[in-house]
């Protein structure tokens, strides 16, 4: 049974009172040793693997150095017959026959050992594949543990502090009525900065075309810079 | 992530304008107590795990809600769930609280937009959702 259904099975069955345990501590410990063994079988094939890839290369290393060899004897065979000894053809063909052979077992040997590669890789896949989902489970069963501990924790913090738990809409109360005193304060600010500036005197004057606007004062900048000219 | 270093993180550290104060909870698991300037009264709790942070903001008790509308108001949470930006809605004994998760390698800094994410969705979920409250 997979660590989800337990948590659900022990929150159905009323697993939510503090300090309760939603799952067992044998479950942690089972995957713990379950992640462990995993780990353990990793290794173990991961050094079997460095062997037989060992092996396999040099299987591959005597095919290839016979196989050669083939090829020069029959290069000998044929010289040996063009030559008309037929005798030493026959002694050429014969180690070639021999060669042959061995060819034959390296070849097995080479073939053997990539099987067993092959078979290696996909244990460790799957020994791999078994500890992330151990570790996924045992995640699911620590979170689970840590929250209800820290709830605890901080309930205890709070009795101990001897603060009075206060409900969520004396709360919000609280922040909105502090969130508008801000804002009043922020708009009491800024009515006092423009005061300060005068600016909606100026604004009037302006307007009224008693006191020069920005842009015609620009224009006074330019034309005193020609007169100057 | 060591909660004692986080803590003092967030002591420096201000965004948009939030400050922060910060203390450390000890218990069976250690927790990081963070109190958003502003939102003093829903403070975030923070822990972590072998392979998470877990950041979470305290709602309201089971005693709280309105036997009424409970079934309603259960429904508005799954449906807002996803809408809520980087927080979702979960239960914790006998509380209703919203949290956001974050991997245990998360830089300081996202941890600190997460918090500010959580105390702004919190106190907007308080406004819409105390209609469910008795």
């Amino acid at each position: 049974m997979g660590v989800l259904s337990k948590i659900f099975t022990a929150i159905r069955g009323g697993a939510r009172e503090a300090g309760e345990a939603v799952v067992d501590a044998n479950a942690v410990r089972i995957f713990e040793q379950e992640i462990v063994d995993s780990k353990n079988h990793i290794k173990k094939a991961k050094d079997s693997l460095t062997t037989v890839m060992a092996e396999k290369m040099q299987a591959a290393r005597k095919v290839d150095a016979i196989k050669t060899d083939i090829a020069e004897n029959e290069n000998y065979a044929i010289k040996a017959m063009e030559k008309g000894d037929e005798a030493l053809a026959v002694q050429v063909a014969e180690k070639i026959a021999n060669l042959e052979s061995q060819l034959a077992d390296s070849q097995g040997i080479h073939d053997t050992c990539a099987a067993h590669i092959e078979k290696l890789k996909s244990q460790i896949q799957g020994a791999e594949r078994q500890i992330s989902e151990n570790e996924r489970q045992l995640n699911m069963i620590k979170t689970t543990e840590s929250v209800h501990k820290a709830t605890a924790a901080i309930s205890d913090n709070f009795m101990s502090s001897g603060s009075k738990i206060i409900n969520a809409k004396e709360s919000l109360e609280r922040i909105k009525k502090r969130q508008t005193m801000r804002e009043d304060k922020l708009k009491a600010a800024q009515e006092l900065n423009s005061d300060d500036f005068d600016t909606s005197l100026q604004s009037k004057l302006k307007e009224a075309g008693i006191m020069e606007t920005d842009s015609s004062s620009a224009n006074s900048v330019l034309e005193r810079l020609r007169a100057k000219k | 992530m060591n909660l004692q270093d986080l803590g003092l993180h967030f002591s420096d550290a201000s965004l948009e304008g939030y400050k922060f104060e910060c203390q450390i909870i000890s218990g069976d698991v250690e927790v990081l107590q963070v109190v958003i300037e502003g939102f003093e009264e829903i403070p975030i709790y923070i822990s972590a795990t072998d392979t998470q942070i877990l950041c979470i903001a305290y709602l309201w008790t089971e005693d709280e809600v309105n036997p009424e509308t409970r079934a309603e108001m259960m429904e508005v949470m799954l449906d807002m769930n996803i809408p809520m930006p980087l927080s979702s809605f979960s239960r914790i004994q006998d509380r209703y609280v919203v949290f956001g998760s974050l991997a245990i390698n998360s830089r300081m800094d996202d941890v600190v937009n997460e918090v500010v994410t959580l105390g702004e969705n919190s106190v907007e979920v308080l406004t819409v959702m105390t209609e469910f409250l008795k």
